[in-house]
C-alpha cells in the first residue's frame, strides 16, 4: 500500500448536498472533476493520491541505484523499463491528483520539504542484488494488494489511472519472483543472499498496509467515500496468505517463528511488524529518509535549467511563427 | 520563481479503424515535447498507432449542472429508437 496513514478531512458542508454525494457513491457512480464534492473529500484526496504518486516516485531510488550493477545486460534492459513504469504510473497519478485543483509544482514542493510523505518502505536501502528481487516480489507484491481493489474507487481519474497502473503492476512482481528463484537455485552464497534480502523487507512490507485496524483512525469515512476499498488488516491477511506459500516454493524461510496456518480463519497466523520502528520511519528517522529526499531535491534543482530553457524555447518559437504568418 | 509547463491531454488510437481516445494528461513546453512525452507515458507496451495532444486550457467541457436542460430533449423522444415501432414478424427481417 502506497498511501498509509492519510489522515482523512473533516467537512463542513450542506447535509443535503452531503447526503446527495453520498446516495451517488453508494449507487456505484462515479465522482468527476466537475461534479460537486464535499472539501474533505477532495482534500482527503488530493493527499492520497499525491502520496501515491510520490511513492511511485521516490520509489525509483532503491531500485535506479542496482541499473548500472544488474548482473546481466537483460536484467539491466527489464529493471530500467520497471523503472520507467514507476515514473509512468507517478505521473498518471499527479494527473489525477491535479483535477482535484492543486498544481504539480505545488505536489512537488510538497514532497521535497517534507510537508506530504511517501511509503515508508522506500526508507530501506536495497543493499544487494537479491533486494531486486525482494522488492520486486514482495513491495510490489503489497501495491498490487490494495491497488486492485482501488480501481473500483469513486474518484473517476484516481480509478482510471489505477487500472492502467494494475494492468503494468503484475510485470514488475514477476521479475521479481524471477530474480529470487534464479537466486534461490543458484550457489550456497547466492541462496543465502536472496534469504537475507526476503529477512529484511518481510516485515517493512508487512508495514506498507499501514497500523493495524484497532489504531487506524482514519479508515472509516475514507471507506463509506469508497476511496479506501479494504482495512489495513485484511489487506495484510491476504497478503501474507499469497506470500507464503511463494517463499516456501523458494526454499526460503519467512522470518517469523510464529507463523503457522490456522485452519479456523483459513489464513496463517502471522506477528506483527515492530510499530515503533513504523513510526519512527514515518517520522523521518529511517534507513534512508534523508538521503531519499536530499536525492529528490538535488532532481529539482539540477533539472530547474532544463524546465526554464525549454520554456523560453516554446515562447521564442511560438513568437517566431507568430511573426511568419 | 516557478512556471510550470502547461497541461496537454492525450487521445491515443489504439488501433487502425478506431477512434482516437482520451488516455490522460501531462505537462510539456510545447506540442512536440507534449507528443514525445506522450509517446514514452503512454504508449510503453504498443497501445497505439497515433497520438493527439491539445493543451488543455483550449477544451472547453459542459458543466455537470446543465446535464438535465442539456440531455432532456434526446429523453423525450423515444421514437428516434427502431424499437419504438412494432413490425409484425410476417414483414420479414427490418
Amino acid at each position: 500500500m502506497y498511501a498509509q496513514m492519510v489522515k482523512s478531512e473533516a467537512t463542513q458542508d450542506d447535509p443535503e448536498k452531503l447526503a446527495g454525494f453520498q446516495a451517488r457513491i453508494d449507487a456505484g457512480e462515479k465522482i468527476e472533476p466537475k461534479d460537486w464534492m464535499p472539501e474533505g473529500y477532495r482534500k482527503t484526496l488530493i493527499r492520497q493520491i499525491g502520496q501515491h504518486a510520490h511513492s511511485e516516485i521516490v520509489g525509483q531510488l532503491p531500485e535506479g541505484n542496482w541499473i548500472t550493477r544488474a548482473p546481466t545486460l537483460e536484467r539491466k534492459a527489464i529493471l530500467l523499463a520497471k523503472v520507467q513504469d514507476e515514473a509512468g504510473h507517478g505521473l498518471y497519478l499527479y494527473c489525477a491528483a491535479e483535477t482535484l485543483g492543486v498544481s504539480r509544482d505545488e505536489l512537488t514542493e510538497m514532497l521535497l520539504d517534507g510537508r506530504m510523505k511517501y511509503s515508508s518502505i522506500f526508507n530501506y536501502p536495497t543493499l544487494t542484488w537479491a533486494d531486486m528481487g525482494a522488492v520486486g516480489w514482495l513491495v510490489d507484491g503489497a501495491a498490487i494488494m490494495n491497488q486492485v481493489p482501488l480501481q473500483r474507487t469513486s474518484y473517476g481519474p484516481y480509478s482510471r489511472a489505477m487500472i492502467r497502473i494494475c494492468k503494468e503492476e503484475s510485470f514488475h512482481q514477476r521479475q521479481g519472483y524471477h530474480i529470487m528463484m534464479k537466486m534461490a537455485q543458484g550457489t550456497p552464497a547466492q541462496k543465502k543472499m536472496a534469504q537475507d534480502a526476503l529477512n529484511r523487507f518481510w516485515y517493512p512490507s508487512l508495514m506498507m498496509f499501514g497500523p493495524s485496524d484497532k489504531d487506524s483512525v482514519h479508515s472509516a469515512q475514507s471507506m463509506k467515500w469508497k476511496i479506501k476499498m479494504n482495512t489495513n488488516d485484511e489487506l495484510r491477511q491476504k497478503f501474507v496468505d499469497q506470500t507464503v506459500p511463494q517463499a516456501e516454493f523458494l526454499g526460503l524461510t519467512v522470518p517469523d517463528d510464529t507463523l503457522c496456518w490456522n485452519d479456523e480463519k483459513g489464513g496463517y497466523d502471522f506477528a506483527e511488524p515492530d510499530w515503533s520502528e513504523f513510526f519512527d520511519v514515518i517520522q523521518g528517522n529511517g534507513p534512508c529518509n534523508t538521503e531519499r529526499r536530499a536525492a529528490r531535491n538535488k532532481a529539482w534543482d539540477d533539472g530547474a535549467w532544463v524546465r526554464e530553457g525549454l520554456i523560453a524555447h516554446a515562447a521564442k518559437k511560438r513568437a517566431a511563427k507568430l511573426a511568419a504568418e | 520563481m516557478s512556471k510550470e509547463w502547461p497541461l496537454w491531454e492525450v487521445f491515443i488510437r489504439g488501433q487502425h479503424g478506431l477512434n482516437h481516445r482520451h488516455v490522460g494528461s501531462l505537462h510539456a513546453p510545447d506540442a512536440e515535447m507534449a507528443i514525445k512525452n506522450a509517446r514514452d507515458v503512454y504508449t510503453r507496451r504498443n497501445e497505439g498507432v497515433s497520438i493527439w495532444v491539445v493543451e488543455a486550457a483550449h477544451i472547453t467541457a459542459s458543466s455537470p449542472s446543465d446535464k438535465g436542460p442539456l440531455y432532456e430533449p434526446s429523453e423525450s423522444k423515444v421514437y428516434r429508437h427502431p424499437t419504438f415501432f412494432d413490425i409484425p414478424d410476417e414483414a420479414g427481417h427490418m
